[in-house]
């Protein structure tokens, strides 16, 4: 049998444009039966129309989908960590388990400005602390195990406190006591995915070896893409990493795509076929007019060539991806001691 | 004009508090669901916006609070942020308006000035922010910043805060290009463009909670709502006289700013039915374990020894004793602990009675009847412009003042039957805020 490919989308950053028009790519989306949608953002002024929160507008899509995967960028450079955290987390709540979070930074001098707290530092530096945030954030999810909640009418005790953690983490850049104010999400953690170029082993590479499940890749052959899969998996020394190409579906907007939608399908069946990797994400210009393409042309295309699933199977984003509930690292650690 | 209808009644405004961190919570009742649950939040905004509310209400609490140096386990814990639920009950209502309280000390202004904007755009302008300012070193270890600031620092914070979110807010007129915001102050220095134009709200409705001369100030300065404990007649009235009071020095009117008191609703076939029940929703709000815990946040010492039913302790308060981290902080508690024994004594009341004696809030009691007379009284007579009510029960717990209140209120002409405008300012009759021309911050 074929192996089956995993298939998402990246909506761009979210022009300021009635919800109804986001909710409807979203659920758009959902249709063809997508792994996930990302939707980019950053704390640069905005050119152009503006741009809105990106896990706003995925909570607001949430209410009105069921299935597909939401995974917005937030950056950490500038935002809280504990923030972050508890937000993503809410997010995986109100959608029922279908939350990511897309790892980036912030590296330019108009985003320190416009908040002020701190200087432009080097991308090297940034991306270590945008590796810590995401060590904290995952010590946050964890900070409750999941049955932390007991509500024991006999001793008046609603939690059971031996069953929450602190997260005790130390950083050059910020430190966080804990525990969440939010219990452990439906997923246990959200996945977190990073964009990584097949070319250039950088320290976001760290980051992903450490703290990602989901990698989004540029890569230029099905050889490099096999190449840096084998070596993030080597470098991570687990297997529950999933690694999707990247695919510009405008002409000229990034590799590998260079004969249009039509010739999409062939394409995506021989990269996977010849790269190993696990799917895509496709990634849109103008979603209004690309969108309505993949899930109406490219998509069916796919499935009769048995490569991709007619319908969401699972439930989670984690369903979606094969990739397994976490436990929660602090319930590990306390039946290890007994 | 737009508090009264034209028959001259003034109108109730209504919000609903989704009941959150605290001992308020019933969760040992067979009809209490999930805390956190989508499900939860989506079923008491329908409930409020099916009763024709003005706003839905979520506090806000950065740290777990702890006793004895260990995670305090007697009350509801645990519950999602605020922004992001709001943002998916934005999906799921269409009138309510939605207010999430954001702390000024654990945030910087340009991200949460367009976090708020973000809601803003996605709700059709119903978006509120309740500005708090509660802050100390117990919940500054979960953030970069670390500290706190002096109880003196906290509201000057909170202005400059709101001075340069309002820059924001203001700097990208609809149909307009963006200036730029260029601010330098104590708490702030930045250069920023804002990332989305106006809001239908241009910036969302201003929320403060918070009871010092300081407080009451900064909401007369600066808030369209304030969020309040004194609900009783008396001290509602007063409260109402002292903030409406301070409006004129900056040039507003008193309809310019309500004044919300916290209250609960319990209601009954009879006067005596609907006793009964208050008086048992507070017993199991109040257990004995919260009854001996309440007395060790002001006696700074263990006392669990104590019969939550007998009288209370013989042995004085620790002058230094920090028993317990992420409460309201207890200046003085030797005078404290004073007047609870005089008022135990008074009343004759054990422990657990007293506990449930000073945490009571502004309840309204009785039959649908009387409480819609009753909550009339109170707005008419300018004790309160509104209520946020807070229910006993998550999610259900508004069910019955919606079903059997909310038309007695409506029959008397003080609450409306259909929202009339499309934003929260709608619903309160505040006007658009006229964004400022010039680069001001
Ligand atoms: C009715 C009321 C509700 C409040 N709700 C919150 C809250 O949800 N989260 C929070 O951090 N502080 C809350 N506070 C605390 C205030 O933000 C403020 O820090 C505190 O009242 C001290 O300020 P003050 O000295 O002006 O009273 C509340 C205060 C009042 C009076």
């Amino acid at each position: 049998m074929t192996r089956e490919l995993h298939l998402s989308v990246a909506l761009g950053s979210a022009g300021p444009r009635p919800a109804a028009h986001w909710t409807g790519l979203v659920q758009l989306a959902e249709l063809g039966a997508l792994d996930f949608v990302t939707l980019d953002d950053s704390l640069d002024p905005a050119d152009g129309d503006g741009r809105l929160d990106a896990v706003a507008v995925l909570a607001h899509a949430a209410a009105r989908t069921s299935r597909i995967g939401l995974i917005p960028t937030v950056t950490t450079t500038h935002t809280e960590p504990f923030h972050t955290s508890t937000a993503l987390a809410t997010l995986d709540f109100v959608s029922e388990g279908r939350a990511g979070w897309l790892v980036d930074v912030s590296i330019t001098e108009e985003a320190a400005r416009a908040t002020g707290r701190r200087d432009p530092a080097p991308a090297p530096e940034l991306w270590a602390e945008a590796s810590d945030a995401a060590e904290v954030a995952a010590r946050l999810w964890d900070s409750w195990e999941d049955d932390a909640e007991i509500r024991d009418a006999a001793t008046g005790r609603f939690i059971d406190r031996d069953r929450l953690h602190y997260a005790d983490f130390e950083g050059p850049r910020f430190s966080v006591r804990g525990p969440s104010i939010v219990p452990r999400p439906p997923q246990g953690r959200p996945p977190v995915a990073v964009v990584l170029d097949a070319q250039e082993i950088d320290i976001r590479w760290e980051l992903a070896a450490r703290h990602a499940e989901i990698v989004l890749l540029d890569a230029d052959s099905p050889a490099a893409a096999r190449e840096a899969r084998t070596e993030l998996r080597r470098r991570a020394g687990r297997d529950d990493l999933r690694v999707l190409v990247r695919v510009g579906l405008a002409p000229h907007a990034g590799p590998p795509l260079t004969g249009g939608l039509d010739a999409l399908p062939d394409l995506l069946a021989e990269w996977h076929a010849e790269a190993g990797t696990d799917g895509f994400h496709l990634v849109t210009t103008t979603p209004t007019e690309e969108l309505p393409a993949v899930i109406h042309d490219v998509v069916p295309a796919l499935r009769a060539g048995g490569l991709f699933r007619a319908t969401h199977t699972g439930r989670t984003l984690r369903d979606h991806l094969g990739l397994a509930r976490p436990d929660s690292r602090y319930a590990v650690r306390t039946e290890a001691a007994l | 004009m737009s508090a009264s209808t034209p028959a001259g009644r003034k109108q109730i405004h209504l919000a609903a508090h989704f009941p959150g961190v605290n001992s308020t919570t019933v969760w040992r009742d067979p009809d209490s669901r999930s805390q956190i649950d989508f499900s939860s939040f989506q079923h008491l905004a329908r409930t409020a916006e099916r009763g024709r509310f003005d706003f839905f209400f979520l506090a806000e609490g950065l740290r777990l609070r702890e006793r004895k140096g260990r995670i305090h386990d007697l009350d509801v814990v645990g519950r999602p942020e605020s922004l992001t639920v709001l943002n998916a009950l934005a999906a799921v209502t269409e009138h309510l308006g939605l207010a999430a309280t954001v702390n000024a000390t654990f945030n910087e202004p340009f991200e949460l000035a367009r976090r708020f904007a973000s809601l803003d755009h996605l709700s059709g302008g119903r978006a509120a922010w309740n500005i708090v300012t509660s802050s100390d070193a117990f919940t500054g270890e979960n953030f970069r910043r670390g500290g706190y600031l002096d109880r003196a620092d906290r509201y000057t914070r909170a202005a400059e805060f709101v001075e340069v979110a309002r820059a924001l807010w203001d700097s990208w007129p609809s149909g307009g290009t963006p200036r730029t915001v260029r601010h330098s102050g104590p708490h702030f220095d930045i250069t920023a463009r804002a990332t989305l134009p106006h809001s239908p709200q241009v910036h969302p409705v201003l929320i403060q909670a918070g009871d010092s001369d300081e407080g009451r100030e900064f909401a007369a300065r600066t808030a369209d709502i304030v969020f309040s404990r004194h609900g009783t007649l008396e001290a509602g009235r007063a409260f109402h006289a002292d903030v409406k009071g301070r409006l004129a020095r900056y040039g507003r009117t008193p309809d310019q700013l309500k004044i919300m008191p916290a209250a609960t609703v319990v209601l009954g076939d009879s006067e005596a039915d609907a006793q009964e029940r208050a008086a048992h929703i507070r017993r199991q709000q109040v257990s004995p374990q919260t009854a001996i815990a309440t007395l060790e946040n002001v006696w700074g010492r263990d006392l669990t020894g104590y019969d939550p039913d007998g009288p209370l302790p013989d042995v004085e308060p620790v002058p230094d004793g920090e028993l317990a981290q992420g409460w309201a902080h207890m200046s003085d508690r030797f005078g404290i602990a004073a007047r609870w024994r005089a008022l135990a004594e008074e009343k004759h009341l054990s422990i657990r009675e007293l506990a449930i004696e000073l945490t009571a809030r502004q309840s309204f009691i009785g039959t649908p009847g009387s409480v819609a007379a009753a909550m009339d009284e109170h707005v008419r007579t300018d004790a309160a412009d509104g209520f946020i009510l807070v229910p006993h029960l998550t999610p259900g717990g508004l069910d019955e003042f919606v079903d059997q209140v909310v038309p007695l209120l409506q029959e008397r002409g003080v609450l409306r039957t259909e929202y009339q405008g499309a934003t929260l300012r709608d619903h309160l009759g505040l006007g658009r805020p006229e964004p400022r021309p010039e680069e001001s911050a």
